[in-house]
């Protein structure tokens, strides 16, 4: 990987962003959120306002026309998403990352370079088929395997989740290199919406993330072997996948808690004006959740800053190093534990008002979807990770 | 001199996909189904077979992709 050269929006015009992103937010995202949770349907009205701002090519280098936003930047944005509705958030979050893994592993493909030019014209909202019906949740391993023929790939790929699949343009997916190939020698390719079929194998009617349409698909894809990424996925893991993954859930996870302390907040302050002479007791839980949520916001922004100096140092040593790795599994344990814990302390402050569906306190959507944080990638297979991966540790 | 012990040691603890014994020194272990984890149980073994200890700057995916990359990681550490 070359060292990145993401620049950033300059500071001013970054702020303007996201005053227009919480603008939308407010008459858009959040004016469907409730509807969307409650029938589990696609968020169309949120993702159509993103796509109106051009935010889905935001990640996409200046040059190519995207915005060049820093890894900084898209976590704000996700994290101000998460405020309104975790499944517009979650959404933009899945998308970006796989916006990310062109960007970092693609440029050097013309018909790559190409693709990202379309999605800042046309917006293009990817989705991601990565794990598959026989490997048990380890994306490290595949069954289906690509099959490259005369400059033309196909490939048949059962995936039990994909999340938004019918809802978006295209689809990155991982294979086997090879038919040959063993199960950990993967790539990731390109699968475009016009040379894809999906059946649909399973439905999504969950606890929380409702809307982000999370259903199984048989993907059929053809297509031009350009379309694979030239690096293995291992490493498109290890340096992309993987830590910007766990950067936007930790931050769009942070929106939801925030939300939630910023409704206990409005709540203690209702409660102390009724009796503004004895501070309620509500109100030192709310200075302990407090607390607890800075400890979280903290965890996030110094994953995310060492991760945007890496990009721009671009030392593949680094991100391959198991070090790296125990980090960003960390920064994951911690902030899908810190949301439930977050949400339910907002929750005993709220009291009844925020058990209830219909209060403006209720907390019960954000509770539901901080749920789902530790079991996208569960957090007992990245312990189990991480116990392994300790043992070459001598210190940190 | 290594070589044979660290083909041992590959066959034990490399959970490859391919026999050892059908592998040049120069094949790319991570395209004979060599994880990242599984290199975990390698230089365990390794360390404990040549009474060695890998510093962390040596723990990248380089030094576990061929035999002969293994074999001259081992080298290094024990002439240390």
């Amino acid at each position: 990987m070359q060292p990145l050269r993401q620049q950033g929006a300059a500071t001013e015009d970054f702020s303007r962003l996201l005053d227009r992103v919480h603008e939308i937010s407010r008459d858009v995202v959040m004016a469907s959120a409730r509807d969307v949770d409650r029938d589990a349907r696609f968020p169309s009205e949120g993702i159509g306002a993103l796509k109106e701002l051009k935010l889905l090519s935001a990640y996409v280098p200046s040059e190519l026309g995207g915005m060049g936003l820093d890894v900084v930047q898209i976590a704000k944005i996700c994290e101000v998403l998460g405020q309104y509705d975790g499944s517009v958030a979650m959404i933009y979050a899945m998308h970006q990352i796989q916006v990310a893994c062109l960007v970092h592993h693609g440029l050097g493909s013309s018909d790559l370079r190409t693709y990202l030019q379309q999605l800042v014209q046309q917006q293009r909202l990817i989705a991601s088929a990565t794990t598959e019906v026989g490997t048990g949740g380890d994306l490290r391993s595949s069954v289906c395997a690509i099959d490259i023929r005369e400059g033309r790939f196909q490939l048949v790929k059962k995936a039990p989740v994909i999340s938004y699949g019918a809802h978006a343009d295209d689809i990155m997916a991982t294979c086997r290199r090879s038919v040959d190939a063993p199960a950990s020698d993967q790539v990731m390719v390109l699968a475009r919406k016009d040379s894809y079929t999906l059946e649909p194998i399973s439905g999504w009617d969950t606890l929380g993330f409702r809307g982000t349409c999370s259903s199984g698909f048989v993907l059929t894809a053809s297509g031009s072997a350009e379309q694979v990424l030239a690096i293995p996925f291992a490493e498109i893991l290890s340096q992309t996948m993987h830590p910007y993954s766990h950067i936007v859930w930790g931050s769009l996870w942070l929106g939801i808690a925030t939300d939630a302390v910023n409704h206990a907040r409005g709540f203690v302050r209702e409660e102390a004006r009724r009796n503004p002479s004895i501070p309620p007791t509500s109100s030192l839980r709310l200075a302990e959740v407090s607390s607890v949520l800075q400890g979280m916001r903290n965890n996030i922004a110094v994953a995310v800053t060492d991760y945007r100096r890496m990009l721009a140092d671009g030392q593949h040593d680094v991100f391959s190093g198991f070090g790296f790795a125990i980090r960003t599994n960390n920064l994951k344990l911690a902030s899908s534990t810190l949301i439930v814990d977050i949400v339910s302390r907002a929750l005993l402050i709220c009291g009844i008002s925020g058990y209830r569906n219909d209060s403006r306190f209720s907390l019960c959507r954000h509770l539901r979807d901080a749920y789902g944080a530790a079991l996208m990638v569960n957090n007992d297979r990245i312990m189990n990770h991480n116990a392994t991966m300790l043992l070459t540790q001598r210190e940190g | 001199m290594y070589a044979d012990k660290v083909r041992d040691i590959l066959t034990q603890h490399g959970r490859l996909s391919s026999p050892v014994d059908q592998l040049q020194d120069t094949s790319d272990l991570y395209n004979a189904g060599l994880t990242s984890l599984a290199t975990v149980g390698l230089m365990l073994a390794l360390e404990e077979q040549f009474n060695i200890e890998f510093p962390d700057n040596m723990l990248s995916r380089k030094t576990f992709a061929s035999i002969e990359f293994i074999v001259d990681a081992v080298q290094k550490l024990v002439d240390k």
